[in-house]
């Protein structure tokens, strides 16, 4: 494609980020609309930018490629992805918003009664973070190599700065609606082009290269055990991610967050329909891109490849601008949740700890990208997902539903499924992705059911340490706030 | 070689690890080897160690857990075979050897209990259906029990069990005892300490200032006549106001809920002073639901009103914004007011000097109290320039109810 054109959609993009972020809806109003300034967040706008700051690099890019790659069993990315904020309605939205806690950190810090498990989660969130901003940065990586044809690491270090910027200048003051808007905006820029191609290859009626059924470069299907450990990531990873809980504290109150979750559900289902259709289309029509070693970028290429001259440059460029808005936010989203968590927790709250600590937070990974070549990055972000779910997600389950969890239990554990997961993302990345049994490559599947066993076996060895501010901290997780009627 | 980049860098952090593991024992070691003074000096020093120890063990009165850590630590101090701390009606506990006889303690110490006087009782003495005390090896045990003493009353017993009860012990004992009865104070000075700073946020918790009901209550009697309308929604809002100011429960509310009081609040005002009070407002709706001292906020903008724009002429503006600052939340009022002397301000808000704006040493004080030191209010003034009035909590406090 034409590499102008992708340039000024990234340009486009970039710069609009910088400058809602600078003056964003910095809306001064007057008196008379006091009421409608106080009023709180709605839960739709909530819900979709939930969904803004969630649908990343992997979502727009990887899903795709992956079905284009292996068909039916990609879908259980999308399926594990949405499903994730079913256990999330079901389990944690509720009790999490009425905890009063911001951070997953201050959570556990609260209800264990424990600065000890307070750093060791600060440690684990940092680390998840971490690991789930460097897909984001390989993606961008890849969209500008493969349509602009610069080297990788411009895209990298374009988020980098464009997220520094908007973060350390006290930019994203009201990130709500930015991430709101993102979240449409990723959804015109995947659906308009897959639907401007669907009609005209219908309209036209191109005769489908290869059939849908068939794998293009002749990948074995996956066997039941990576399903299941897949889906048990995702699932159980959603639950632990800190930039989408932090989003919950935006709600009033628990029963707004578990109507913003329901709606989170909807919105990602309607998403993920997109990138489905990509792949399909992909299978059909233009099997030659997962041959070429290309699959994660074959959303960039598709319209090039089947529309063609100005209007596909025109579709690409939209999808780019979808693309970067997609790296860009959830980028934002990660480094502002791990600022938090690393200026309270290492550098001491401040002004400028925060900002220290936002540039320490992008630039860690930023390094770690431009020495790693991107993996599919569906996958890379599946096993951050099964890292979480191994380490973050238990403290969470068993911090809300189970009153026997002690200090000591929790920190065995989260350092058990983080060993465990951990071992098995390092020895997978040195023994190359290829040639790894199946264990390893998905691990979550043991390594979840690990860490719960350890953090149970060892509060119940350390009965004598439940909190004993337990049984006050449980209530009000579990009991309905004031109706707010009684309190004009 | 596969993927040699990621390698590498594995390697890389591999190897920083393993010299930080070996410089960190390397330290440790060479500390151990490092000259600790003369053995007196040693003594001291273990001594003293062993009592600090134990005193922050001991720093929230007598309690089970807190008294079974530090009577391991004091028994080492005592070098005696059992150690044990009782109060009033119980053991609480026991370090050391011959467990069996904790059920009898109590009758053993019952003297102690009420007359106050250290008891030695011998080695060998047979003590109750137990026998006489046993050491590990089977040989007899004799006791030193002495009284914790805080104040005037006793509150509780130390046992030493030793095979004999040398003049040393009991001394030793005895000291041991008077010195728990000094951490026992500390922590009932503690526990007072915080019960008077809890009572100091009850008294500090702010009420409606009498200027105002009498002002709004003028200003809606002018109304009654000329606009009988607007005279009775001024008397709702009124008394949806007061409502909220006088309600009982809670010392917390959300930063929405105290926006909405502070709007009745500016139209009461207005209705005083009509035009010329302007007020905009800029809120990131992140931080709505953050919890806030109940009544934090409105002080702070009648403060504008009253001390900025009252004194003014003509026409004043307050602007009022709050946003999202990573943990925390930042909430802004500022006005175009007359301002004030900076270190008139300050005497006020260290409470030397009563008078004008004690609503913002009220409000100051109580976020300082909830929230610690570093959470005070920040006030940029200067007499003529207006006044710039910063509040910063945290988001999460899960400690406190909305």
């Amino acid at each position: 494609m034409n590499p102008g054109v992708a340039i000024a959609a990234l340009a486009v993009v970039s710069v609009a980020t910088a400058v809602i972020g600078f003056y964003g809806l910095r809306i001064s109003r007057t008196t008379g609309d006091f009421y409608v300034a106080s009023r709180t967040v709605r839960p739709w706008w909530n819900a979709s930018a939930i969904g803004g700051e969630y649908l990343s690099a992997a979502s727009f890019l990887g899903v795709a490629g992956l079905i284009l790659l292996s068909g039916t069993d990609a879908l259980w990315f999308p399926v594990g992805y949405t499903a994730g904020y079913l256990m999330l309605l079901l389990f944690v939205a509720a009790p999490l918003r009425r905890s009063g806690a911001y951070t997953i950190p201050d959570f556990t810090e609260a209800r264990l009664d424990s600065r000890a498990v307070r750093k060791v989660t600060s440690l684990v969130v940092v680390l998840v973070g971490w690991l789930y901003i460097v897909p984001q940065l390989h993606g961008a990586a890849l969209t500008i190599r493969i349509t602009t044809g610069l080297p990788s690491w411009v895209g990298s270090v374009a988020v980098v700065i464009v997220v520094c910027l908007t973060v350390v200048a006290g930019g994203m003051r009201s990130i709500t609606f930015v991430q709101a808007f993102q979240y449409w905006l990723k959804l015109t820029a995947l659906a308009v082009p897959i639907l401007f191609i669907i009609f005209m290859l219908a309209g036209n009626g191109t005769p489908a290269l290869s059939p849908p059924a068939v794998n293009p470069t002749n990948l074995a299907p996956a066997g039941l055990y990576q399903n299941v450990s897949l889906l048990v990531a995702l699932l159980f990873g959603t639950l632990g991610l800190p930039h989408v809980l932090v989003r919950f504290y935006t709600n009033p109150d628990g029963q707004s967050a578990r109507r913003t979750t329901l709606i989170v559900l909807g919105l990602l289902s309607v998403f993920y329909l997109f990138p489905t259709a990509y792949g399909l289309v992909g299978r059909m029509f233009a099997p030659g891109l997962a041959r070429a070693n290309q699959a994660d970028a074959m959303v960039l290429l598709l319209p090039g490849e089947l529309v063609g001259g100005a209007a596909g440059d025109l579709l690409s460029a939209c999808v780019v601008a979808g693309a970067f808005a997609a790296f860009l936010s959830t980028t934002s989203g990660l480094v502002v949740s791990l600022a938090g968590v690393i200026s309270q927790d290492v550098l001491g709250a401040g002004v400028g700890g925060f900002r220290l600590a936002a540039v320490i937070s992008i630039v860690v990974p930023l390094g770690f990208a431009l020495m790693t070549d991107s993996l599919a990055l569906a996958g890379s972000v599946g096993l951050v997902f099964a890292f979480t779910a191994s380490t973050v997600c238990p403290v969470l389950l068993l911090g809300i539903w189970w009153r026997g969890l002690t200090d000591a239990g929790a920190i065995a554990g989260m350092v058990t499924g983080g060993v465990l997961c951990g071992g098995a993302m390092i020895a997978g990345s040195v023994g190359g992705a290829n040639n790894l049994a199946p264990w390893l490559a998905q691990p979550a599947a043991w390594t979840v059911p690990a860490a719960f066993a350890v953090m149970v076996m060892v509060s119940r060895a350390t009965v004598q340490r439940v909190p004993k501010t337990m049984p006050r901290v449980m209530t009000r997780l579990h009991t309905p706030e004031r109706p707010l009627a009684t309190e004009r | 070689m596969p993927d040699s980049p990621l390698l590498t860098a594995a390697a890389v952090a591999l190897i920083a690890m393993a010299v930080a593991v070996v410089v960190g024992l390397g330290l440790k070691v060479l500390r151990s080897f490092r000259d600790l003074g003369t053995d007196a000096e040693r003594a001291t020093y273990h001594t003293l160690h062993a009592a600090s120890q134990a005193g922050q063990h001991l720093r929230r009165g007598l309690n089970p857990a807190g008294a079974a850590k530090a009577s391991r630590q004091l028994r080492t101090l005592l070098a005696c075979e059992a150690f044990a701390i009782t109060d009033t009606t119980g053991v609480l506990a026991w370090d050391g050897a011959a467990e069996e006889l904790k059920p009898e303690l109590m009758r053993l110490a019952e003297g102690v209990l009420a007359g106050g006087r250290t008891a030695v009782l011998p080695a060998g003495r047979p003590t109750g259906p137990g026998g006489a005390p046993r050491d590990g090896t089977g040989g007899p045990l004799a006791a030193v029990i002495a009284p914790v003493r805080a104040g005037t009353r006793v509150v509780g017993a130390v046992a030493a069990f030793a095979p004999s009860a040398g003049a040393g012990l009991v001394r030793a004992t005895g000291e041991v005892a008077d010195w728990v009865a000094v951490q026992v104070e500390l922590a009932e000075l503690d526990a007072s300490r915080t019960l008077l700073m809890e009572a100091e946020v009850r008294a500090l918790r702010a009420q409606i200032s009498p200027h105002f009901i009498y002002n709004s209550l003028n200003a809606i009697a002018s109304f009654i006549n000329t606009d009988p309308a607007r005279a009775r929604e001024l008397v709702v809002e009124f008394a949806d106001f007061t409502r909220y100011s006088f309600r009982r429960h809670g010392d917390f509310t959300t930063l929405a809920e105290e926006l909405r009081c502070i709007d009745r609040y500016l139209l009461l005002e207005r209705a005083r002073f009509g035009e010329r009070v302007q007020v905009s407002l800029r809120v990131a709706p992140e931080v709505l639901s953050t919890v806030i001292p109940f009544l934090s906020l409105q002080p702070l903008v009648e403060n504008a009103v009253r001390h900025g724009l009252e004194a003014k002429e003509g026409p004043g503006h307050i602007s009022i914004s709050a946003n999202d600052a990573g943990a925390f939340a930042e909430v802004t009022i500022e006005d175009d007011g007359v301002g004030m002397d900076p270190a008139q301000l300050q005497s006020v808000l260290a409470g030397h000097t009563d008078g004008e704006h004690v609503g913002l040493r009220n409000v100051d004080a109580r976020l300082r109290q909830v929230y610690g030191n570093d959470h005070g209010l920040v006030i940029d003034t200067a007499p003529g320039e207006g006044t710039l009035i910063t509040m910063r909590v945290p988001k999460s406090q899960p400690g406190n109810d909305a």
